[in-house]
């Protein structure tokens, strides 16, 4: 193995080790990602990469190895879902209308990430304003998936997932150790699972949302994108925790989630929910889902049936809800402070024709009918109901938790597709989402975990949901996951790494 | 019941006012940008203001402390739980796109306020709510001919929206309203009501109705910016909405522009334009919950209000309703008067203050201004009570007083101004006054008592001014039978 | 149909999005389906059911009255297509 490719398919957790030890320096890790970005520059992960300010920061990581001063991600290469704002880089979240904002402030994830020592390769690709599940919806091109049926001797042609499509693309093609994405409704697991990563979603009010671009903030959160559970849970803990700047910010103490990976499971009950077993689903995925009950059970883990008897409810509600908060969030791009601005004899034709020329088709779709839902005479009828559902979805979640430690559920009722299938229907392409809208409406924290691949050897992820503010346990459970599926090492074969 | 005549017979009119208050904290509702009036344009404006991208609102919470106060200063109910709503709409000063504002759930609930009236009367107006809101950011429309400037160091700015019930009949009323609800938000350090720099505006809901008919079609008119144009607004707007009706027509609801300068009101948007504000929850922020410990403690925070204030004034000083009422209009000017009245007859300070300290204060544009303090104001009084010097002279210290901020005690010492109380020099100055005009003398002694005062103004002449009216008086009447 | 062209027409107006009139009717077909699809919501009898629009039971935080330190204003500018003598600009607007 080359020294480029050795260097670019570590791990948070063994090139930390290595940069411990003085085996590499973070300068040479970063040059290597830096050289993979650039021969992948095919899949259209990054948006705008950001080499200077990685070698920058590349160069003071190792002088704090040096100085034995490391911190927690110190010298990790890592991709940034261009819908967090970084300061005086520029932040499109996918979008025409932000195509030239450089925000003069930073998230809070993104402080937390740099305060732990990580550095920035480049802001990922993206759905536009994070709406989509393919990441084809994005101003700056689709982004192409690294993986490729088996067989297969046309170039990538698969969709990534979305909405962090480039996040995941970007990890998957070994062109930064992990990346943050963000999930709503499935943004990170979906992408997870179609790349083979691992994906966490936290609990909502468990990262920061300040300076992250809003898509429904009710629904929003931060997470990583990672190769390994243990990565998830180093860069989990590097963003995680309160921040006064957001007021959904939850105040709770934050644990240490790497000494949350026992690989103990031993008496744990893990709920199988009947509803997530849809018709239709490829049978690949229903075993899938079995071997990982196996996996569980063999571990000394307890399998409990449970029902969430509204879960067929979720989609529906969660394409009112967030599609309602999203029109309101996206008024803000107006043209007159930041962003695209097309002119205009009036002030409505100016606004009228900047969101018009710098929104894309889904974007204007989902603001349509967000509108629709909470204009006069539909708001009780579609916003409050879809409101009363959401609370019967996460009481069936309360109401489960009482006899279960954690829930098990395929990530996606499918694998990854070829780029312009499900174009022409948008019903077929939310539906994406059917098995992570849940847990988002709920507010729990959920980990894609890859546990298996397709007959044509494409990935395939399980799910792994937990109590409030328990994400400990999900990644435990997931780690079991990791170890008995083989994944990782299978992974290496097909993809000859 | 007030009731103005028309041409076809009396007409009820029915108001309820709509009060935008600007809350008095250091910084915005949800942003920690500065408050304060009259900065350079746009310096005074967070990223959270101008609604950046992933920019999310913080609640300040010395405006829910301002809001939960002023509450129970409008003897309402406090709601526990209460909920921040998006408004929404587009407009060239509201940089999100939507208004947070209180809707369904506001903060304060129902309350009373009680006005006084000219004739001596009192009313209770009902409080409907009272919800917090930002305030929307500035248009400057005349610095360009095709374009239009924005200002947001106003957006954002935390509000209290005060709603009244209909039950204000006529233009006095809703004069008493406003003022009272200023003075009362003054009481509390709440909202500091100025009405020029539009601390203080107000929305007013005119319909007009047969007495005791069913509720008429209201217009609104928006944004009047002073008692006097809200008192005018509703003159016009009534004379209007009555001709309209009786020449046949019928009022359309709609909201109108009050124009000062005309002292008219006219259309601004029909009900047919009114917009969807399409109101939902804020996802950015959770529902407010307050403890009643919070209450609490606003509650004892709370000062003695205006109502409170009169009563005791009329009691603890024997003073007239009315004297209580003017004393207790303004914290301040009542702080004042009570040391101004300390030790002394409180009737008698009582009309100093309002008489020539008022007039003073008038003159100068405020109390602080004028170079008399209480304290040398009660010396002032004193100086009466105690027969040291006369009302009279008391009103040429004053002037002194005025004029070089000296205590009245100096003054009347500088001048020799002590006023004379013995017998025995006022006999002899009576003395030779009836000398010198005995045929005056003899008039009188004849019946023509009204020479009476010629004699006591020749002999106050005759001793300076500084003879006791009081004794000079009756010594007269005895040497004059 | 719910939702018609003249539906997306009043809806884009209070969106303030431009949509030329060839999308109206693809807008339309879109949105009705989508429309059909939520309203299977009405399976579900929610007469008793409180809406939750957070998934969360805190309460909301206050912070302190103290001004941010720092002065954002030509932060605040930098970003804007047009901006006059630190004012934002916009084509005129009649009151």
């Amino acid at each position: 193995m080359s020294k480029q490719s050795e260097l670019c398919t570590l791990t948070i957790a063994s090139a930390k080790e290595k940069l411990l030890k003085g085996e590499i320096t973070s300068v040479e890790l970063t040059e290597a990602h830096l050289k993979q970005m650039d021969a992948q520059k095919h899949l259209n992960a990054f948006i705008t990469p950001t080499p200077e300010l990685a070698l920058q920061q590349a160069k003071e990581s190792d002088k704090r190895y040096q100085k034995n001063e490391a911190k927690l991600l110190d010298g990790m290469p890592i991709g940034v879902k261009d819908l967090f704002c970084t300061k005086d880089t520029r932040t499109t979240a996918g979008s025409h209308i932000l195509e030239n904002f450089v925000p003069p402030y930073e998230s809070g994830v993104t402080s937390k990430l740099w305060s732990n020592g990580a550095l920035m390769v480049g802001k990922t690709n993206m759905d536009e304003f994070a709406m989509g599940s393919a990441n084809i919806t994005s101003y700056f091109g689709s982004v192409k998936n690294p993986w490729r049926k088996k067989g297969s001797n046309t170039p990538e042609n698969l969709v990534p997932g979305g909405s962090s499509g480039g996040s995941a693309a970007a990890v998957a093609g070994n062109m930064c150790l992990a990346s943050l994405g963000s999930d709503t409704g499935g943004s990170i697991r979906q992408p997870a699972a179609f790349c083979g990563l691992v994906g966490l979603l936290p609990t909502y009010g468990r990262c920061s949302r300040y300076g992250m671009v809003a898509f429904a903030s009710s629904l929003d959160q931060a997470g990583p994108l990672t190769k390994t559970v243990e990565d998830a849970a180093l860069l989990f803990q590097g963003i995680a925790g309160f921040d006064p700047k957001d007021s959904t910010s939850a105040d709770v103490p934050l644990p240490n989630f790497q000494k949350a990976l026992t690989g103990n499971i031993k008496g744990m009950r893990i709920g199988i929910p009947k509803e997530y077993r849809l018709d239709g689903m490829p049978q690949r995925i229903e075993k899938l889902w079995q071997e990982g009950i196996d996996w569980l059970k063999d571990a000394g883990a307890e399998i409990v049936d449970v029902s969430l008897p509204h879960t067929k409810y979720a989609l529906p509600c969660y394409y009112i809800i967030a599609p309602a908060e999203a029109s309101s969030n996206l008024a803000r791009y107006d043209g007159v402070r930041f962003g695209h601005r097309a002119e205009g004899k009036t002030l409505n034709e100016m606004y009228a024709k900047t969101r018009g020329e710098g929104f894309g088709r889904e974007v204007k779709r989902r603001i349509l009918i967000g509108t629709y839902v909470l204009s006069s005479g539909y708001y009780d009828a579609y916003y409050v109901k879809a409101l009363r559902i959401r609370k019967l979805i996460r009481d069936d979640f309360m109401k489960v938790y009482e006899k279960v430690d954690a829930l098990l559920t395929p990530s996606t009722p499918n694998p990854a597709f070829e780029i312009g299938q499900k174009m022409d229907d948008p019903l077929s392409m939310y539906l994406n989402d059917a098995f992570t809208v849940t847990v988002n409406l709920a507010g729990l924290p959920g980990l894609s975990i890859p546990a298996g691949f397709t007959d044509d050897e494409l990935p395939l992820g399980l799910q792994i949901i937990g109590k409030p503010f328990d994400e400990g346990t999900i990644l435990n459970i997931g780690s079991v996951i990791e170890k008995s599926s083989g994944f990782l090492e299978k992974a290496r074969l097909i993809r000859g790494n | 019941m007030k009731l103005v005549e028309g041409k076809t017979g009396s007409w009820e009119v029915v108001i309820g006012l709509e009060v935008h208050a600007q809350i008095i904290s250091n910084t915005k509702l949800f942003s920690g940008a500065p408050t304060g009036f009259g900065a350079e344009p746009n310096a005074q404006v967070s990223f959270v203001d101008a609604a950046f991208p992933g920019m999310l609102p913080v609640l300040n919470r010395v405006c829910v402390e301002q809001a939960v106060r002023t509450g129970l200063g409008l003897n309402a109910e406090i709601n526990l739980t209460s909920v921040f709503e998006r408004k929404n709409y587009f407009y060239q000063d509201l940089p999100a796109g939507y208004q947070i504002s209180q809707y369904l759930h506001p903060i304060v609930g129902k309350g009373q306020l009680k006005i006084e009236l000219a004739d001596g009367e009192t009313k209770m107006i009902g409080i409907t709510r009272l919800h917090l809101e930002q305030d929307a950011g500035k248009s400057l429309h005349d610095q360009h001919p095709n374009r239009t400037y924005i200002d947001l160091n106003r957006a954002g700015v935390a509000l209290m929206e005060i709603v009244s019930e209909p039950d204000i009949r006529s233009p006095e009323e809703a004069g008493a309203y406003v003022r009272k609800l200023r003075s009362i938000m003054r009481y509390i350090g709440s909202c500091d009501g100025n009405m020029e720099q539009g601390n203080l505006r107000c929305d007013v809901n005119i319909s007009v109705r047969r007495p005791g008919a069913e509720l008429g079609t209201r217009c609104e008119i928006k944004n009047v910016n002073s008692v006097r144009f809200v008192m005018q607004s509703i003159d016009y707007e009534v004379q209007r909405q009555i001709e309209v009706i009786e020449s046949g027509g019928s009022i359309a609801q709609e909201t109108r522009l009050f124009d000062p300068t005309l002292g008219t009101t006219r259309t601004m948007r029909t009900k047919e334009d009114a917009h969807d504000y399409r109101y939902f929850p804020d996802p950015d922020l959770l529902p407010l919950r307050l403890t009643e410990d919070f209450v609490a403690q606003q509650k004892a925070k709370l000062p003695e209000l205006p109502d409170q204030k009169k009563e005791r004034f009329v009691k603890q000083y024997n003073l007239p309703s009315y004297d209580a009422d003017f004393l207790t209009a303004e914290r301040e000017l009542a702080n004042f008067y009570e040391e101004a009245a300390k030790d002394v007859d409180g009737k008698l300070a009582a009309n100093w203050v309002m008489g020539d300290f008022s007039a003073a204060m008038n003159k100068s544009g405020g109390l602080d201004k004028v170079q008399v303090t209480a304290k040398s104001l009660n010396a002032l009084v004193k100086l009466i009570g105690n027969g040291t010097i006369s009302g009279r002279m008391a009103k040429d210290v004053f002037i002194d007083m005025l004029e070089t901020g000296k205590d009245p005690e100096s003054i009347v010492n500088e001048k020799g101004m002590v006023q004379v109380s013995d017998t025995a020099s006022i006999e002899k100055l009576i003395d030779d006054v009836l000398v010198q005009n005995q045929d005056k003398v003899a008039e009188y002694r004849s019946g023509k008592d009204k020479l009476f005062g010629f004699f006591v103004g020749q002999t106050m002449k005759a001793s300076q001014g500084k003879a006791n009216p009081q004794l000079l008086n009756e010594l007269l009447l005895k040497k004059l039978q | 149909m719910t939702i018609t062209r003249e539906t997306v027409k009043k809806v884009a107006h209070l969106a303030r999005i431009e949509i030329k009139d060839d999308e109206e009717t693809q807008f339309a077909d879109e949105l009705n389906k989508i429309v059909a699809w939520i309203e299977q919501l009405n399976e579900v009898n929610t007469s008793n059911v409180e809406p939750l629009d957070h998934a969360v039971s805190y309460s909301l935080r206050m912070r302190e009255d103290s001004p941010e330190s720092n002065n954002h204003a030509s932060d605040i500018l930098k970003n804007a297509q047009e901006t006059v003598l630190d004012f934002f600009s916009v084509p005129k607007v009649v009151e």
